[in-house]
């Protein structure tokens, strides 16, 4: 039945105190949505049925980029359209502006938001088509098996579920230290990117730290990296709805063409985005160039462990971190 | 499901819709040249006269009354109709086509099923119903949407443009529509009401687009039929018009 999503209580608060409060009613039975774009086809399928939608597309509290200072704070209600359109991004933040860009289709992002984007679940089809899995809450993991198709799935860091983050925003806000400010109750705590993304190890059945009764209310760019050297590039099977196979986000400072600090991260190879730590520590202090881009080619996939079917992926991250570095050339 | 309960708290019955070109056809009765021998004359009277199949098809949606519509509308409402108690309105005012309507909307349905079986607005298409496909683009607010992926109390607040809303009052067809007959768009003609409402949308924000900027803002409607480049040449075409 995908016609029709489940039966629902919507609710539309007026503001970020009302839906704290419809959160906290509500509990487990309470399901944010935004944009939707992740949400309504969890509905459609009946996979999940929560009883209470609480939608925060409308809170001023969480639309709007604003300069913040010794930051640049984006609003999770904020859709990727006006991402890509905010000039104060294009200048400072091009690294984030190229990966919102890439994400799904023009019609998604003019509705769907980058709170949505960076809480949505795994694409995994096993664990979107209802198998009861490790994530669901089963006891086993249909991705890997030696006849299951896991072209799609994580070289590194699986805990019995190998499922890969979907996100294009999330590597390059891993990549330029994002702060994500998360709402409970009326009190906000700030958690850095790299943390908001868990992995199976920590928790199983969620990709995020946010739990019942959280609300991601802001994205906060430090100025540290704005109008740093940046380098985004996503391949997937079609340029238009299809999620990374891998993708790379890199921020990076240059004086005299020497790299005096950088930070890499890669999209669809492991639950989090994973950061690249070893071609970071490779390039910092080294001349852009040829040399460089071997190194990093050699580095960027080290240690993966390679299921049946996604074997491509470990020189897909070396090319991409070659051409990462060949930007700075 | 032999009586509707919902075509009065619409007010649907009222509701005059809009004259249909679908309802100039005349049936032309079949040669042997192009449907070969037939054995007994055709049935000329399959639909009561005046009655097309799209006029038919909003007839039902709207009044109800025949069973197969109604029921793949409203089976999953029963439980839900109990629900709403404190969350939003069920009846609201919807802003379609420069006209308000008021409409009696559960909370669990998307915009494609709004327009399409409760305003009888057929002409938005319903493909894949998971935002992969396009056939469901409306304007809100001017900027491009998927129907099928937006819940219609989302879209309370918002002026929707469906492809019924684009040509101008007096029938003469909008730039992009006109520019698709010329450059051979559609084939099937699924996709094209889509296609139009991307490109409607392009156009508003961008009269002057470039080729890279068209087929970017065109990337989110599929076309089974393959007709890209003609939809292409179209935007391109109207954008000179426009
Ligand atoms: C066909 C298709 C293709 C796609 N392709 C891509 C792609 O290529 N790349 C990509 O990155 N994504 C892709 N997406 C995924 C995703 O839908 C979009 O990226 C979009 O940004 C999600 O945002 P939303 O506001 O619509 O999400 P919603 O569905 O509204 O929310 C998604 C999740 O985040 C939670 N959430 C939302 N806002 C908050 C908040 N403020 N606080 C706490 N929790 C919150 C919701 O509870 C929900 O669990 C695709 C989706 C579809 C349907
Ligand atoms: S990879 Fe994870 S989400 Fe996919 S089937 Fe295995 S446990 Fe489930
Ligand atoms: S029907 Fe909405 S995108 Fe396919
Ligand atoms: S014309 Fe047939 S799908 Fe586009």
């Amino acid at each position: 039945m995908t016609d029709y999503m489940h039966a629902f209580d919507l609710y539309t608060p007026a503001s970020l105190a009302d839906a704290a409060k419809l959160l906290d009613e509500h509990g487990k039975d309470a399901w944010i949505v935004a944009g939707g774009k992740d949400s309504f086809d969890w509905f459609k399928d009946r996979h999940k049925q929560p009883k209470a939608v609480v939608d925060v597309s409308g809170l001023k509290e969480l639309r709007g980029i604003r300069d913040g200072g010794d930051h640049v704070s984006i609003g999770a209600a904020t859709t990727l359209t006006e991402i890509e359109e905010s000039k104060l991004l294009r200048d400072n933040f091009p690294l984030l502006v190229q990966a919102a860009a890439k994400v799904a289709s023009p019609q998604i992002r003019n509705s769907g938001t980058i709170g949505g984007n960076v809480s949505q679940d795994t694409r995994c089809t096993y664990y979107r088509d209802g198998f009861p899995c490790y994530r669901a809450g089963g006891n086993s993991c249909y991705a890997n098996t030696p006849t299951a198709m896991n072209r799609e799935h994580a070289l590194f860091e699986a805990v019995r579920c190998v499922a890969v983050t979907p996100s294009d925003t999330a590597p390059a806000l891993v990549a330029l230290e994002a702060e994500m400010a998360i709402s409970r109750g009326g009190k906000v705590r700030t958690v850095s990117a790299e943390k908001f993304f868990i992995g199976p190890d920590v928790d199983i059945t969620r990709m995020t730290v946010l739990e019942a009764g959280d609300i991601l209310t802001e994205i906060r760019l430090p100025k540290k990296w704005a109008g740093a050297s940046s380098y985004f590039e996503k391949v997937a099977d079609r340029e238009t709805w299809d999620f990374a196979l891998v993708s790379i986000a890199m921020a990076a400072r240059t004086e005299g063409g020497m790299v005096k600090d950088v930070r890499v991260a890669c999209g669809g190879v492991q639950c989090t985005p994973r950061r690249l730590t070893e071609v970071e520590d490779l390039m910092k202090g080294e001349k852009a160039g040829p040399e460089l881009e071997k190194l990093a080619r050699r580095v960027a996939a080290r240690g993966a462990k390679a299921l049946n079917f996604n074997h491509f992926k470990i020189p897909l991250m070396g090319n991409l971190a070659a051409r990462a570095a060949r930007s700075l050339a | 499901m032999t009586e509707n309960r919902h075509d009065e708290a619409l007010g649907l019955e009222a509701f005059e819709f809009p004259p249909d070109p679908a309802n100039d056809f005349e049936w032309v009765p079949a040669t042997p040249e192009i449907a070969g021998e037939l054995d007994q004359p055709p049935e000329a009277d399959w639909r009561t006269a005046g009655t097309t199949r799209r006029a038919f098809l909003r007839g039902v949606v709207c009044s109800g009354v025949a069973v197969s519509a109604s029921a793949y509308m409203f089976t999953v409402q029963s439980g839900e109709a109990r629900a709403a108690v404190r969350g939003v309105e069920r009846l609201i005012s919807l802003n379609v086509n420069g006209k308000t309507r008021r409409v009696d909307v559960p909370p669990n349905e998307t915009l494609a099923q709004t327009i399409r079986y409760r305003l009888g607005l057929t002409g938005t298409k319903i493909g894949c119903n998971r935002a992969e496909c396009g056939a469901c683009t409306v304007l809100a607010d001017d900027t491009p949407i998927y129907s099928c992926s937006t819940l219609t109390h989302q879209a309370r607040g918002a002026r929707i443009t469906t492809v019924e809303g684009v040509a101008a009052p007096d029938g003469t067809l909008h730039p992009v529509q006109q520019a698709f007959i010329d450059e051979l768009g559609p084939q099937c003609g699924f996709c094209t009401p889509g296609q139009v409402m991307a490109a409607v949308g392009l156009l508003k924000k961008n009269p002057k687009p470039t080729v890279d900027e068209a087929r970017r803002a065109m990337s989110g409607n599929l076309c089974r039929c393959g007709a890209y480049p003609h939809y292409l040449a179209g935007v391109m075409r109207a954008a000179g018009r426009a």
